[in-house]
Formats: structure tokens, sequence, C-alpha cells
């Protein structure tokens, strides 16, 4: 098969056991494997996390209606929940970038539209979890 | 022409629309965590700015929105136990259209009693003589 001009490569489907050979940068690692593991790890970790999230926040002792400052301020005086909401943060959002970026890869056609939206979601991702840290870190329930 | 098939893993009927269904949840709850990253920030601000902000998440059309959220997020987090199911179980690929009505089951099975938590104070306020 002949080389053709950028943007439109031919589509080749390797075997789905056959062994990747190292071509051109970005394949020298097992980079997309690692990401596989860590959806299913992740989650796993994010079913009891999200789901235990919804229920008390938005189903036991009347919900959503209950909850404001104080409320945050209460559950946030224990490591426990701000270890939970931490983890829930980082996990989710690292999740979600991953999945955003297999759908980005999937659809996004020409190298530079696919370049621009992954820089976006990757700054999205870092200002989400530069500012969800910090709250969660520097919490101050005194507060005016 | 031949009959349609009963559909493979990823091609056709069951096994293509659960994956489609966990690509829209997936992309609707991310962008709604960017918007609850930022909203949550507000504690930072002071007292009064959050709780105005989850004033607006009280109220009747947005509260039907965090059933319609609830909702995805369920179902990303049953599919998601199907997919590793079907990745790590030796009769998984084989039983993957059973499963994905398996948990469209469960689905309804928590989706209704959680629709009632949630929405009983919208209701209430809304149609009820009680406030």
């Amino acid at each position: 098969m002949t080389a053709t001009a950028e943007g439109a490569a031919p589509v080749v489907i390797e075997a789905p056991r056959a062994r990747r050979t190292r071509h051109g940068k970005g394949s020298r690692t097992n980079f997309e494997m690692y990401s596989w593991i860590f959806m299913r790890m992740s989650g796993l970790l994010l079913i009891v996390l999200v789901l235990g999230h919804l229920l008390i926040m938005n189903v036991l002792d009347s919900g959503v209606q209950r909850i404001n400052f104080g409320f945050v301020a209460g559950r946030w005086a224990s490591p426990f929940w701000r270890t939970w909401d931490l983890m829930q943060l980082w996990l989710a959002e690292l999740h979600g970038t991953n999945g955003l970026r297999t759908v980005i890869n999937d659809y996004a056609v020409r190298d530079s539209t696919r370049f621009w939206l992954k820089m976006l979601l990757y700054t999205s991702a870092f200002l989400v979890l530069v500012l969800g840290t910090l709250v969660i870190f520097t919490f101050d329930p005194t507060i005016k | 022409m031949a009959k349609a098939p009963a559909g493979t893993l990823y091609r056709g009927r069951e096994g293509m629309w659960s994956w489609v269904a966990h690509r829209v949840t997936g992309v609707l709850i991310f962008f709604f965590l960017f918007a609850h990253v930022l909203d949550t920030a507000l504690v930072r601000v002071s007292p009064d700015s959050y709780d105005r902000v989850i004033n607006t998440y009280k109220t009747p059309i947005v509260n039907l929105m965090e059933l319609g959220l609830t909702g995805a997020v369920l179902y990303h987090a049953l599919n998601g136990l199907r997919i590793m199911a079907i990745d790590f179980w030796e009769k998984g690929p084989r039983y993957q259209r059973q499963m994905t009505w398996a948990i469209l089951a469960v689905f309804v099975v928590v989706m209704v009693p959680g629709a009632y938590f949630m929405l009983e104070h919208t209701v209430r306020t809304m149609f009820g003589s009680a406030t």
C-alpha cells in the first residue's frame, strides 16, 4: 500500500492479537493499555463514590432541599468526607477526560482539530482539578 | 436478503445501542462535572453566593434535570459493570444482550423509588396544599 496525503491515511485494521510494531512516536509505550485498565479500575471505585454521593445528596433526608453552606461545612469537618470528595474529584475528572479523549479521537477527523480539542480538554481538566483540590484543602467554615 | 443477525458485541441491536447510550451519558456527566466543581468552588467565595447557586438546584425544572442526570449516572455505572463483565468474565460476551436487559431492569427498579424521593418536595410544593 502506498502512502497518501496527510489527513487521508489508508485505514489498516491489524489483527487483534498481532504484536504491536514500533512505528513513529506514540506507539513506544503501553499508554492505551494502561488507559483501558484505568477506565475499569476507576469506574469500579466511582460506582461506590458517585452513587454514594448521589444517594446522600439527592435522595436521603429530603435530598437537595437540605443542602446549603452549613451542610457542606458539617460534612467537610470530617476528614473522611474530604477524602471521599477528593478521590471522587480526581477519579471522575481523569475518567471523564480519558473518555472525552477517546470521543475526540473517534470523531475529529482533521489532525489540527483533534489537537486543539484535546488541548482544550486537558486545559479544562487541569483547571477543574486544581480548583477542586484547592477548595477541598483550603475550605474555611468561618468565611463571611 | 439475509435476515438481520441478532447483533454482535458492537454492531447492531443491544450491543450497539448500549454503547451509544454509554457515550452520550458519559459526555453529559463530564460537562455537568465541570459546572459542579465551579458551583461548589463558591464555598470559597462566601456562604451567601454558594447558597444562592444551590437554591437554583432546588427549583422544579432543575430538580427534574437532576433526576435526568442521576439516571444518566446510574445507567453509565450499570453499563460499566456490564462492560467489565464482558471483558473479564469468560461468558461475558455470550451474555452481553441478556446483561443489557438485566441492567435496564435494575435501572428501573432503582429509579422508581429514586424519582419518588428526589421529586417528592417539588411535587408537594407545586401541586400539594401543604408547603
